[in-house]
């Protein structure tokens, strides 16, 4: 990667320009008081620039399609090549939301294919493919949390039970949603304390929102006591699901008990992060939800549709017979990466994970941080893990390896990991002054956030 | 087992794995996992398919899909998409990156987000912002929930029935959830002077559902002055030559990136915008790129303001969101830096002629009555004499999307740059047709 | 070791409390301050808002977290230290120079609750 200095509007010079567009007759008004006084800053760039500038742009980032990308509760999994496209048919791409039922035959029979596939995956009913990520599924699933509730006249459930383990986005969905958040610990094993949890249950509770496995990796191996509690206080249950790799193709969350879920399908299902977006939260429901599943219109139209092509077009190459091995190969990956590291990194929870665990940082950091591991990885030609979550350990680092990566590349990976605990106790410089083969090292985030600058100015 | 070409494991590479685990087999690494919980039945799923089965596949689904030629807009425009940013975004660095969280090894996505910030800023004139969010009308949404975050003790936001209906039922249905009174109506003034001491914020449209360029002259003032927050819900491309949120006193601009080259796509993704003054700055919702430098002073790029964040504030945070919509936001980007301000004033100019020419010769049929009236750029209603719905689907067996019956029993079409004349006269033939 | 000044009151949640008479000066401990790293933000309340003891009025954030500020005592705002809009960093550098807030306290009998230097020494002690 080479540093690159330029935004464009730095290439702008008055009167270039990168657009074919055939002439206009001027007939339009240019001036009054419903019109703009002057034009808009854009920069004036020729096409040849801009193509050069971009590219330039994209050699500073690392993708999955770079080089390993152990990112925890992200599941950055291979993004299969067909997908894109399919995803680009025009025959797809050219349809207009609104356009009348006749003519988009095809498009519809996606929604029903892709339905029909992800409900037989999960065991839910039907889902609702109106979300555009994870944390906007979760929105919407506890809409219809807060609609089952409504329907049956039941008005007193404002709260919603939340792990202190959980993603961070729970209690915010759950309170963007209107509810009350009530946390439950975890207990010495990682796992929701069932003993902590019972009085927290009554007439005042919607529901619990659970990731299985959980941030940790683990397996709520007590979800059948937790589901018929919630159950039995009239509460229902939520899955997240951002950590359902590992169940893909061995565990339905219908089977668990849960009434709500969503699925990620740029994690779970291979499409790309886009960095950032866009993504795909589509919720399923259990029989008992059904009813309302159309009623919360969370977004313009039918959700990010080439998103769902994507996703469809992942689970025909997998097929029922392929699927069986997606989470099994996920969690072999993780359990192979921890068993070869553990006398390096201190591992807080030793039993079998699934596809992510976590370490509490080095067992001998000598005065390094996690966060000088993960920069350190960076110089090796790695992604670093998700660090300093879960909030549980200090110095969390959360490694996610994917069943798409080879026994090779872990092994790589292992090493580099092994190297920088041994870096860390001879020369702990290398890894505080990390990285130094990257485009630019360590940024002045202070300075980023006391004095915000946020948009370009000559 | 058979292969499988994205499973990289042999059998042996298994054999070995388990080995250094000390377990037996695959199945053990779920050992935890209640028996009766795993799956033991055939998933319901074809049988898996090679990649050109696949491809016949989405083609034959694609071939059910009859490809009109599009006249109507309603929150989704057909406009030209110019032929390098496709191969832009495609670029793995890109497509196959996740959230900027690394950013030494992330400054293409930080740089690019940086530019869509300022080239939001200065299409709507505010000052700064966010990273962009799912889409215009979640975009709307968390404007709502600004305005009521912003001004406290307050719960009501009053929306105006000229938005698009979805951008409505997106924000009534974050508010239904949330507690927020809104209050949609035709009358915004009215409104703001009747709920004043609860009045939160105000949305209203840039352009309206029918297609025409809204004057709020005094209005700004009027809010401010009952203590609300005022919001315009603008479309980007027609920002390149009509009056900018900043110049009529909003406080928060939002609004939908798709008019600026993203295909239509069936709805998705597309990319909402959001951006304020400065004083509401650390109140938006969403993830923020900002400039700083490193040890060397090299410039660069982080995501900044991370404070007011999910991960970090959790049930306080400004919002649930935790991505944004980052590859549509570069394909915007790539489209307005290859426009420009000349190539985007020239796409509202054709639009302008077009539209304006197809309402005409519309008219001229004697088929439709006009309604209401002001300026237009791109879109517009006519009330037709003939059942509006009968209208649509006789013009799309016809081959056109054209005439999409509204709530209030008008037609709605929509010109682009991309039709011409002649299509624009072919159209008229058809609708003469299916009218008799 | 953090700094901890006599005279002063504190809370099990960090903040100091400085009585005035009937008003309560409220900032962040050194002890907090050293905690959250580099202050990039102070997030304060409106004056004339009430508040009650225990709730949260307000929030201090570094780069990578926020720490709620709770009130110590219950009252009315009476005044904001605005310098910390432009410099924040003046908690980093004096904690107890730097008070965030003024309380026209409804109850003085809280500050009974709240800890003096050497029970606070022993809490982060």
């Amino acid at each position: 990667m080479r540093y690159y200095d330029k935004l464009i509007f730095e290439l702008s010079r008055p009167g270039r320009s990168g657009f074919s567009l055939p002439e206009a007759e001027g007939g339009m008004p240019r001036e009054g008081r419903l019109w703009r006084s002057a034009p808009a800053g854009l920069p004036e760039v020729s096409e040849p620039d801009v193509v050069r500038h971009y590219t330039n742009l994209s050699q500073m980032n690392f993708g999955v399609d770079t080089g390993f990308y152990p990112l925890g509760s992200c599941t950055m999994k291979y993004n299969p090549k067909i997908n894109e496209e399919i995803a680009s048919m025009p025959g797809f791409t050219g349809q207009h939301p609104l356009q009348p039922e006749e003519s988009v035959r095809g498009t519809k029979a996606v929604y029903e294919e892709l339905d029909r596939a992800l409900a037989a995956i999960t065991g839910m009913k039907h889902f609702t493919f109106r979300p555009c990520a994870g944390a906007h599924g979760e929105l919407t699933g506890l809409m219809l949390m807060k609609e089952y509730h409504l329907g049956r006249g039941d008005l007193a459930r404002t709260k919603v039970i939340v792990p202190d383990s959980a993603h961070g986005t729970n209690p915010a969905s759950a309170a963007c949603c209107g509810y009350e958040i009530v946390v439950v610990k975890s207990n010495s094993d990682g796992l929701v304390d069932v003993e902590a949890l019972k009085p927290l249950l009554g007439p005042d509770i919607a529901g619990i929102m659970l990731t299985n496995p959980n941030t940790l990796g683990l397996f709520e191996k007590d979800i059948r006591e937790i589901a018929a509690l919630v159950h039995d206080c009239g509460g229902l249950l939520y899955y997240d699901g951002a950590n359902m790799n590992p169940l893909l193709g061995v565990v339905r969350p219908g089977d668990m008990g849960f009434d709500i879920l969503h699925l990620n399908l740029h994690k779970t299902f291979s499409t790309p992060h886009g960095g950032g977006g866009p993504g795909s939260g589509p919720v399923g429901v259990s029989e008992r939800v059904l009813p309302y599943l159309d009623v919360p219109r969370v977004s313009g139209f039918n959700g990010n549709f080439t998103v769902m092509l994507r996703a469809l077009a992942y689970i025909l190459m997998l097929g029922r017979e392929n699927i069986r091995m997606a989470g099994r190969l996920a969690t072999l990956n993780a359990n192979y990466v921890k068993e070869s590291l553990k006398d390096c990194y201190k591992l807080p929870v030793p039993s079998v994970c699934k596809h992510e665990f976590v370490f509490d940082g080095l067992l001998e950091p000598n005065g390094t941080t996690t966060l000088d591991v993960a920069k350190r990885l960076l110089d090796y030609g790695f992604h670093a893990p998700t660090i300093y979550f879960p909030l549980l350990f200090h110095q969390a680092i959360m490694i996610e390896p994917t069943e798409t990566e080879s026994p090779e590349t872990l092994d790589a990976f292992i090493d580099v990991m092994r190297k920088i605990a041994v870096e860390a106790r001879t020369n702990p410089e290398l890894l505080h002054s990390a990285p130094r083969t990257a485009p630019i090292g360590r940024p002045d985030e202070t300075k980023a956030a006391r004095q915000p600058i946020l948009k370009y100015e000559a | 087992m058979g292969t499988f070409c994205y499973f990289p494991h042999t059998g042996e590479d298994i054999r070995r794995m388990l080995d250094r685990i000390g377990v037996g087999s695959l199945d053990d690494l779920y050992a935890d996992v209640p028996a009766d919980f795993i799956y033991k039945g055939d998933y319901d799923l074809p049988s898996a398919m090679s990649e050109q089965q696949v491809r016949e596949h989405f083609a034959k689904l694609a071939a059910e899909n009859v490809r009109l030629k599009v006249f109507v807009g309603q929150g989704a425009y057909d406009h030209c998409t110019p032929a390098a940013i496709p191969y832009i975004t495609s670029r793995s660095e890109f497509l196959t990156a996740y959230t900027p969280y690394q950013c030494e090894i992330s400054q293409g996505t930080l740089r690019y987000i940086f530019e869509w910030q300022t080239m939001i800023c200065r299409l709507t004139g505010m000052d700064c912002s966010n990273a962009s969010m799912y889409d215009g009308p979640t975009a709307a949404a968390e404007a709502m929930r600004m305005c009521v975050a912003s001004v406290k003790k307050r719960n009501s936001v009053v929306v105006s029935s000229g938005l698009l209906p979805n951008v409505r039922a997106t924000i009534l249905t974050y508010a239904k959830y949330e507690g927020v009174n809104v209050v949609v109506t035709s009358d915004v003034r009215a409104k703001v002077q009747e709920l004043s001491s609860d009045l939160a914020g105000v949305i209203v449209p840039s352009i309206d559902r029918r297609g025409y360029i809204c004057d709020h002259e005094g209005l700004a003032e009027l809010v401010h002055a009952n203590g609300g927050l005022l919001v315009e819900y603008c479309d980007p491309s027609a920002l390149a030559v009509v009056k900018t949120p900043a110049e009529w006193g909003a406080d928060i601009a939002v609004g939908d990136g798709q008019p600026l080259g993203i295909p239509l796509n069936f709805g998705g993704p597309y990319v909402g915008f959001l951006a304020c003054r400065k004083d509401y700055m650390r109140k938006m919702p969403g993830r923020i790129v900002g400039q700083t430098e490193d040890a060397e002073g090299r410039r660069c790029f982080v995501l900044t303001l991370q404070a007011r964040e999910q991960h970090i504030r959790r049930e306080k945070a400004t919002s649930n969101i935790c991505s944004n919509q980052s590859l549509m936001a570069l394909w915007c980007t790539v489209y307005l830096s290859l426009m420009g301000p000349e190539g985007l004033r020239r796409v509202n100019e054709l639009c302008w002629e077009r539209s304006h020419y197809l309402r005409d010769e519309l008219l001229k049929t004697g088929l439709f009555e006009p309604v209401g009236e002001g300026e237009f750029i791109k879109e517009f209603v006519l009330k037709p004499h003939c059942p509006a719905d009968r209208l649509m689907h006789a013009l799309a067996a016809a081959g056109y999307f054209a005439a999409l019956p509204d709530e209030d029993g008008n037609v709605c079409f929509c010109v682009t740059e991309k039709h011409g004349r002649e299509e624009m006269d072919a159209l008229v033939k058809c609708v003469k047709e299916a009218a008799l | 070791m953090s700094k901890i000044v006599d005279g002063l009151l504190y809370s099990e949640s960090h903040e100091w409390v400085k009585v005035d008479g009937n008003v309560a000066i409220v900032g962040v401990s050194d002890y907090a301050q050293a905690e959250l790293g580099d202050i990039t933000y102070v997030d304060m309340p409106d004056v004339d808002d009430e508040v009650k003891a225990g709730d949260d009025f307000g929030a201090v954030e570094s780069v990578k977290t926020s720490s709620e500020i709770v009130a110590p005592v219950s009252g009315k705002i009476i005044a904001c230290n605005t310098e910390l809009e432009d410099r924040p960093e003046l908690i980093n550098e004096d904690a107890y120079a730097a008070w965030i807030v003024k309380i026209e306290m409804s109850d003085s009998s809280e500050l009974d609750s709240l800890l003096n230097a050497s029970a606070y020494t022993k809490l982060v002690g």
